[in-house]
C-alpha cells in the first residue's frame, strides 16, 4: 500500500494525458480486472491510479472508415451489444467474451487485456490474426500502431511512459471473410488460457484461400503471428495437406514454458489442435457470408 | 421411542419445509464469519513463511512496532510452552503442541504460509503495512513435498521427535513417517490362491481442499479479568473454546464462544488458527481483535485433504467373489501427523466381503499445511483405487461391475472386521437400484464412457446437548450447540415438530454461545442430525411428558390417563374423554402449575449406522485435446430416513461435484522452492456451474432403527465414490486406464498418445 | 495517505463516504457502510460472492475501486427484497433448499436477478454460463439452477396481464 496514493477520473482524454505525464508512477485504470488484483496483491505499486472510463470519447464502438474504432474504456460485454461489430467480427468479440466471468467482462477492456501483456490474454490473438491496429496517445501526440507490436513480453508493452491506447480499430469487411477464436482451459469457464488460437480468413468466389493470418497465444512470450501458417493456406482450398502444412507451421512457432497451466508438450500440439478448429470456423463463418 | 417408525405415519419428517434461517441469508442479514464488528475492534494481519522449510534465526519487530496505529505484535515467543497432549479435534485428534505451533511457529516453519509473527493495529491496511516491517531472519532448510521423497533415508527430517507410531520396535531414528496403522484377516497367500484373476497398480491423487467459499475469520475480545469472549464460524465452538483454552493454558469457563454463521466446512473448520493468536493480541492491546485470512492465506495455511499413493492388489474367482487384497496406502500428513491414515484402513474395502484382506496405510509428513479433515476423510483416496481395481476385476470376469459389487456387498448380518455383525445397511439396496435405474442402462455416443463407483463412510454419532422449552403461548424454542451448515436446524424444528405434534413453524431453533447450553461436539463426521437430533428429540419427548404431567393435575387425574396427541393432552379418564387441553393453554398457566417447561438432554448416543453410496457417472472425452466433460450423473446413497429431503439431496449433489472437482481438476501445485503455486479460485480450479450436469439424485430410505427418525449420516458418503465413477467412466471412454487424479486434459491427453 | 469523499446511490438512496483511494466497493460497502450482506470470498474476482449492481451491470465489488462509484448507482442484496417482500428469486432459493451454508447466495440472488431482469427464459446452458462466475461449494448447483428456472416461470407468470 502506497502512502501517496491519488485517485484521479478526468473527463477528458488530454487531462488524463496530463495527469499521467506529470507522474511516471501513475498508471491507468480501464476495467481494473487485472489492475486491482495487482494492487492487492502488491505487484503493483502505483502513485496514482487515472479512470479512463469517465472520458466519453473511450467508451464504446464507433464507425472508424468502413470499419470500427472501439473506445478503450469499452467493457467486453458491450461489445456484443453491437450488432455489426458482432457479426463482422464474431471471432474478436467472442475472444472478449471469453474472458473471466459475466462480472468480469460487465469491467473488462480490449485494451486493458492488450496492455496488461500477459501472453494468454484471450483477446489478442483474434486481434492479431485481424490486423487490428490501435490509436496510441501521449503527451507527443498521436500514432496507429499494430495491435501486434504492443505487447513486447510477459507485463511488458512498447508504449512510451505517459501513452496510452485509445482505441482499438478494425478494418471493414467485405464478403467471403471470416475470423474465430478458440482457446483451451480445463473448466469451461473462468480459466486462464492455456493455448489460444485466432484466425482470420479471406475466400476467392471459387472457394480459394485468398488471405489467412494465424496467430496463437499463451505459447510465447507474446502472441505470436504464424505467418508461415497463413501462407500455407494461402492459395489452397484448405485440403486436408494445407491445413495439416498450417498446423505444422504452428507447432514450430510455439516457444511455450512449462508452469501450473500447461506443460510444452500439451501447449504446442493443443495450438496445432485448435487452429485446425479456428481455420474450420472461420471458413464456415466466410461461407455464410460469401 | 426406539422402535423404527413407519415412514408414512410421519407428519414432518420427510416434508420440505423452508428453513428457519433461510429469510436471513437469502436477504444478507445473517453474520458469518467475516461480518461480525465489535467496537473500538483493532484489525489484525499476519505475517507468513516465504519458505517452505526453515529455521527462524531471528524476528525483529522494531520497525513494525514503531509504526503509528500498530497496537500489538505477537510472535512464537509469545505462546506458553506445551506438554504433548493428544486432543480431540472433530473426529480425529491431534497433539496440542502441533495445534499450538501450527497457529504460529516457533523454532522452525513448515510449510509456505506458516504463521510467524502477527500485528493488531487501528486499521486492516496499518497492520498489513506493519507486518511488512517485520524484519524475519531465516536459515532456509531443504525441503520436501513428495510422499515417496519424504520417505527416502536421505529426505529433510521435518520433526526431530516423531518416531513412526505403529510400528514395533519403535524405529532407532525420527522419519517423516509419523503413522503406520495395519488392519489384516485371513491369509493373502491362500486368498491369491483362490483367484481366478487378479489385478495390480499404483493410483495416485493429489491434495485438495475444502474450498469452503467463507475463509476463516474471528474477533476476540478479552478482559483484564482473564475472561475473553470469542465470535467465530467454525463447525465447532465447544471445540474452539477447549482447543484454545489448551494452547493458551485458560480455564474453559473463561472462554465464551459464539458461533457465527459458517459459509462451509466440510470438515476443514474443526480446528482453530486464528483463535489463539487473536487472543495474545487482545490481551496485549487491551482491545476487540479481528483476525480474517485472505484466500491465499486459506489455501496456503488451512489444512487440504491429504494427496495418496496406493499400491493394491486384488484378486477374485471364476465366479466373481473377491478373495483377496492386499492395499498399501501413503497419505501425505503435512507439517503436522495426522489421523486420516485410520479412517483410510478401516473404510477401504469395508463395503465388501473379503475374506482375506490387508489394508496398511502410511502417514507422511512433508513441507505442506497439515491436512484436515474433508467430508469421509481418509476414505476417497482409497476407495478410489480399490472401485478402480473392481472395475478392471469385472471387465477381466465379463462382469457387469454393478453385478460384480452386489455380489460382493456387505449386507445387514455380515461381519465387519471387528467381529460385530453390521445393522441395518442398505449397501446392496443401492447397488439394486444402480441396475435399476435408467442411466445404467441408457445408450452412450462415440468418445462416451460410463463409470460406476461404490463408497461407503462408517458415520459418527457422539456427545450433543439440547434443550427444548415452550414459551408462555405454546410456542417452541429449541437451542443447540451444533452449527448449522446446510440446513440442519430445519431438520431439528422438523424432529421436535414431529415428537410435539405441533406445527413446525412454531418450532424456532438456536444454535447457543459455548455458555448457554452444555457440551456439543463439532458439525462433522455426519453426526448432527443423528446425535444432536436424537437430544433435540429426547429432550422433546421429555417436554411431552411434562405436559402430560401438568394436564394431569389440571385434570385432576393420574398422568397416566393422559395422552398427547396432535399437539395437545388429551383426557383418557372414564367421562372426560372429550376435554383437551393444547399445549398453548398449558404453558401459559406453567407458573401455576409447577413452573416453566424446558427439558434438556445431554447424550453421547450409539447405534449409528454406516453409509452406503453408488453413484454412476458419464463423460466425453476429446480425443484431440484431452478435455473431460461430464455428460450425466446420477447420486443412489442409503441416507436412512430423510429428515428435510431437500438438504439430503443438496448434500449428495454437492458431495458429488466436490467428488467431480476432484477428479478432475483440483490439485495443490507447488514451485520449485516449495511455494505454493496455485493460491487462488483461479488456478485452484473447484467446479464451476457450466462444468457440471444436473446431479440425479436416488435416495434409499432404509431407516436406522436405533434412531427415533431412523437417521443416518448423509454428509460424507457422497464425496466418496464420484473420484473412481469419474475415473471409470473416462477409462472406458479412453479406452486406457486413468489411475492417477486429476484428469486434467494434459493428463488424458498424454495418456491417450502413450496408448496409441 | 488523503481520503477520498465518494458520493453514491445505494439501493435508491444517497450515500457519501470517506475511503482510502485503493479501498475496494466491497470494503466500503462493507466496513464502511456496514453492508455485509455482500461477501468477500476471495477479494480477486474468481467467486462472485461479493457481486452487486453497478450502473445496472453486475459486477466484482472486489474489482472496483470505491472512488469508481462516485456518482453511480450501487444496488446491493440488502435491496433485492422491496420493503418486506422477498423477490421470487429469493423465495426460489428456499422453497428448493437451494442453500446450504448460505455464503455464496447473496452473490448469486444478485446475479440471478440480474440474468432474469434481462432475459426472462434462459435454458439451463445460459443460467449455468451466466452463474459460471459465482462459485458454490456446497450445492453442486443443481437446486440453485432450478431455483433460477422457478423465479424465472414465476417472473414471466407476473408479467403476463392475466
Ligand atoms: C476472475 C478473472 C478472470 C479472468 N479471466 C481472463 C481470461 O479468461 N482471459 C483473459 O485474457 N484475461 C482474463 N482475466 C484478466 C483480465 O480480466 C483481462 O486481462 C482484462 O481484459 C483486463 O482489462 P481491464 O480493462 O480490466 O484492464 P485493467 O485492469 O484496467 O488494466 C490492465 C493493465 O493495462 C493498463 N491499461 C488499461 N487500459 C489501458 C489503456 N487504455 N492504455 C494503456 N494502458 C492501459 C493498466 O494500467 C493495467 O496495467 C481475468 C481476470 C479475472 C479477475
Ligand atoms: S470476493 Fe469478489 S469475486 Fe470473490
Ligand atoms: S451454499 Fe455454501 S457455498 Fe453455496
Amino acid at each position: 500500500m502506497m502512502a501517496t496514493l491519488a485517485f484521479h477520473a478526468p473527463k477528458t482524454l488530454d487531462e488524463a494525458i496530463a495527469l499521467l505525464a506529470v507522474d511516471p508512477r501513475a498508471i491507468p485504470l480501464a476495467g481494473g480486472t487485472d489492475l486491482i488484483v495487482q494492487l492487492r496483491s502488491d505487484r503493483l505499486e502505483p502513485s496514482a491510479i487515472i479512470d479512463l472510463k469517465r472520458i466519453e470519447k473511450l467508451s464504446g464502438v464507433r464507425r472508424h472508415g468502413d470499419g470500427f474504432a472501439i473506445g478503450a474504456a469499452t467493457p467486453c460485454t458491450a461489445l456484443k451489444e453491437d450488432a455489426e461489430l458482432a457479426a463482422a467480427w464474431p471471432g474478436v468479440v467472442e475472444a472478449a467474451n471469453l474472458i473471466g466471468s459475466v462480472q468480469v467482462r460487465n469491467r473488462a477492456t480490449m485494451a486493458g487485456n492488450l496492455c496488461n501483456a500477459s501472453p494468454a490474454a484471450d483477446s489478442v490473438p483474434a486481434l492479431v490474426a485481424a490486423g487490428a491496429t490501435c490509436l496510441v496517445v501521449g503527451t507527443g501526440g498521436e500514432r496507429e500502431v499494430p495491435v501486434k507490436d504492443i505487447p513486447t513480453g510477459p507485463g511488458k508493452t512498447s508504449l512510451k511512459p505517459g501513452e496510452v491506447v485509445a482505441e482499438i480499430r478494425l478494418p471493414g469487411r467485405v464478403g467471403g471473410e471470416g475470423d474465430a477464436y478458440l482457446r483451451s482451459i480445463p473448466r469451461t469457464e473462468m480459466d486462464i488460457a492455456v493455448v489460444g488460437a485466432g484466425a482470420n480468413l479471406a475466400f476467392g468466389p471459387d472457394g480459394t484461400c485468398t488471405a489467412a493470418r494465424i496467430a496463437v497465444g499463451a505459447v510465447a512470450p507474446t502472441v505470436v503471428l504464424v505467418n508461415e501458417a497463413g501462407e500455407a493456406l494461402v492459395g489452397t482450398r484448405l485440403d486436408d495437406t494445407a491445413l495439416e502444412k498450417m498446423a505444422e507451421a504452428v507447432r514450430s512457432a510455439c516457444n511455450p514454458i512449462d508452469d501450473k497451466r500447461g506443460t510444452v508438450e500439451y501447449r504446442t500440439a493443443m495450438a496445432g489442435v485448435l487452429a485446425k478448429r479456428v481455420v474450420a470456423i472461420a471458413r464456415d463463418r466466410a461461407g455464410e457470408k460469401a | 421411542m426406539n422402535a423404527p417408525q413407519d415412514k408414512r405415519s410421519f407428519r414432518y419428517v420427510g416434508t420440505r419445509p423452508v428453513r428457519p434461517d433461510g429469510v436471513e441469508k437469502v436477504t444478507g442479514k445473517a453474520l458469518y464469519g467475516p461480518d461480525f464488528v465489535a467496537p473500538n475492534m483493532l484489525h489484525g494481519a499476519i505475517l507468513r513463511s516465504p519458505h517452505a522449510h526453515a529455521r527462524i534465526k531471528s524476528i525483529d519487530l522494531r520497525k513494525a512496532e514503531a509504526l503509528p496505529g500498530v497496537k500489538a505484535i505477537v510472535t512464537g515467543a509469545d505462546f506458553p510452552t506445551l506438554e504433548s497432549l493428544i486432543m480431540a479435534v472433530g473426529e480425529s485428534s491431534s497433539d496440542i503442541v502441533h495445534i499450538s505451533r501450527n497457529c504460529m511457529a516457533y523454532d522452525k516453519v513448515l510449510y509456505d504460509g506458516h504463521a510467524v509473527a502477527a500485528v493488531a493495529a487501528t486499521s486492516g491496511a496499518i497492520a498489513r503495512q506493519a507486518i511488512k516491517l517485520i524484519d524475519v531472519e531465516y536459515e532456509v532448510l531443504p525441503h520436501v513435498l513428495d510422499i515417496e521423497e519424504a520417505l527416502r533415508a536421505d529426505a529433510p527430517v521435518l520433526h526431530e521427535d516423531i518416531f513412526t507410531k505403529g510400528v514395533n520396535p519403535k524405529p532407532d531414528k525420527p522419519s517423516n513417517a509419523a503413522l503406520r496403522v495395519e488392519m489384516a484377516k485371513g491369509d493373502l497367500e491362500e486368498g491369491f490362491g483362490k483367484a481366478a484373476v487378479v489385478v495390480s497398480g499404483r493410483y495416485t491423487t493429489e491434495p485438495v481442499h475444502q474450498g469452503y467459499i467463507e475463509p476463516h475469520a474471528c474477533v476476540v475480545s478479552w478482559n483484564a479479568d482473564g475472561q475473553l469472549q470469542i465470535w467465530t464460524s467454525s463447525q465447532g465452538h465447544f471445540a474452539v473454546r477447549s482447543l484454545t483454552a489448551s494452547v493458551l493454558g485458560l480455564s474453559q469457563a473463561d472462554i465464551r464462544v459464539t458461533p457465527l454463521e459458517i459459509g462451509g466446512g466440510f470438515g476443514g473448520k474443526t480446528t482453530i488458527y486464528l483463535e489463539p493468536v487473536a487472543t495474545l493480541l487482545s490481551r496485549k492491546s487491551g482491545r476487540p481483535v479481528r483476525l480474517a485470512m485472505s484466500r491465499s492465506e486459506v489455501f496456503r495455511a488451512s489444512g487440504p485433504a491429504p494427496g495418496a499413493v496406493i499400491d493394491l492388489k486384488m484378486g477374485a474367482a471364476e465366479d466373481g467373489t473377491l478373495v483377496a487384497a492386499d492395499i498399501e496406502f501413503k497419505y501425505h500428513a503435512g507439517a503436522y501427523p495426522a489421523i486420516t491414515a485410520h479412517s483410510g484402513a478401516s473404510s477401504a474395502i469395508a463395503h465388501y466381503k473379503v475374506p482375506n484382506s490387508r489394508v496398511v496405510g502410511w502417514e507422511v509428513l512433508c513441507n505442506r499445511p497439515a491436512t484436515k479433515a474433508y467430508r469421509a476423510p481418509g476414505a476417497p483416496q482409497v476407495i478410489f483405487a480399490v472401485e478402480c481395481a473392481l472395475d478392471e476385476l469385472a471387465g477381466k470376469l465379463g462382469i457387469d461391475p454393478v453385478d460384480f459389487r452386489l455380489k460382493n456387498a456387505v449386507r445387514p448380518g455380515d461381519k465387519q472386521f471387528n467381529g460385530m455383525p453390521f445393522g441395518e445397511i442398505g449397501y446392496a439396496e443401492c447397488l439394486e437400484a444402480a441396475k435399476a435405474h435408467p442411466h445404467w442402462s441408457a445408450p452412450l455416443g462415440p468418445n462416451q464412457g460410463r463409470g460406476v463407483a461404490g463408497g461407503t463412510w462408517g458415520n459418527y454419532g457422539g456427545p450433543s446437548t439440547a434443550e427444548v422449552s415452550v414459551a408462555e403461548d405454546g410456542s417452541v424454542l429449541v437451542t443447540t450447540g451444533s452449527p448449522d451448515i446446510g440446513g440442519s436446524r430445519a431438520s431439528m424444528a422438523i424432529m421436535a415438530a414431529e415428537t410435539l405434534q405441533i406445527p413446525y413453524e412454531k418450532i424456532r431453533v438456536t444454535i447457543a454461545d459455548t455458555s448457554s447450553i452444555g457440551f456439543s461436539m463439532v458439525t462433522g463426521g455426519s453426526r448432527t442430525t443423528f446425535a444432536t437430533g436424537k437430544a433435540v428429540t429426547d429432550a422433546a419427548a421429555e417436554v411431552v411428558e411434562i405436559l402430560k404431567e401438568r394436564a394431569a393435575r389440571t385434570w385432576g387425574v393420574e398422568p397416566s390417563e393422559v395422552d398427547w396427541r396432535d399437539g395437545e393432552a388429551v383426557c383418557l379418564a372414564e367421562g372426560r374423554t372429550d376435554e383437551r387441553l393444547p399445549i398453548g393453554r398449558i404453558a401459559g398457566s406453567a407458573p401455576f402449575s409447577g413452573g416453566p417447561i424446558s427439558a434438556e438432554a445431554a447424550i453421547n448416543p450409539g447405534g449409528y449406522l454406516a453409509g452406503y453410496g453408488v453413484h454412476i457417472c458419464d463423460t466425453e472425452v476429446d480425443p484431440e485435446t484431452g478435455h473431460v466433460k461430464i455428460l450425466r450423473y446420477t447420486a443412489i446413497q442409503d441416507v436412512g430416513q430423510a429428515i428435510h429431503p431437500d438438504y439430503v439431496e443438496g448434500q449428495m449433489q454437492g458431495g458429488a461435484v466436490q467428488g467431480i472437482g476432484w477428479a478432475l481438476n483440483e490439485a495443490y501445485l507447488y514451485d520449485k522452492d516449495g511455494r505454493l503455486d496455485n493460491p487462488g479460485f483461479l488456478d485452484y480450479r473447484v467446479p464451476v456451474a457450466s462444468d457440471v450436469p444436473m446431479i440425479d439424485t436416488v435416495m434409499i430410505e432404509k431407516a436406522n432403527p436405533d434412531h427415533p427418525y431412523g437417521v443416518k449420516g448423509v454428509g460424507e458418503v457422497p464425496i466418496v465414490p464420484p473420484l473412481a465413477a469419474v475415473a471409470n467412466a473416462v477409462t472406458h471412454a479412453a479406452g486406457v486406464r486413468m489411475a492417477d487424479l486429476p484428469l486434467t486434459p494434459d493428463r488424458v491427453y498424454a495418456a491417450l498418445r502413450a496408448a496409441e | 495517505m488523503s481520503k477520498l469523499q465518494v458520493s453514491t446511490t445505494i439501493n435508491g438512496d444517497p450515500q457519501e463516504f470517506l475511503c482510502d483511494p485503493d479501498t475496494t466497493l466491497l470494503d466500503a460497502l462493507r466496513e464502511e457502510l456496514g453492508l455485509t450482506g455482500s461477501k468477500e470470498g476471495c477479494g480477486s474476482g474468481d467467486c462472485g460472492a461479493c457481486t452487486v449492481i453497478l450502473d445496472g451491470k453486475m459486477v466484482c465489488s472486489c474489482l472496483v475501486l470505491a472512488g469508481e462509484a462516485e456518482g453511480r448507482q450501487v444496488n446491493t442484496i440488502e435491496g433485492v427484497a422491496e420493503g418486506g417482500e422477498l423477490h421470487p428469486v429469493q423465495s426460489n432459493f428456499l422453497e428448493l433448499g437451494a442453500l446450504q451454508c448460505g455464503f455464496c447466495t447473496p452473490g448469486f440472488i444478485v446475479a440471478a436477478k440480474a440474468l432474469l431482469d434481462r432475459d426472462p427464459n434462459p435454458s439451463e446452458t445460459e443460467i449455468r454460463y451466466w452463474l459460471a462466475g459465482n462459485l458454490c461449494r456446497c450445492t453442486g448447483y443443481d437446486k440453485i439452477v432450478r431455483a433460477v428456472q422457478d423465479a424465472a416461470a414465476e417472473l414471466r407468470q407476473e408479467r403476463t396481464p392475466a
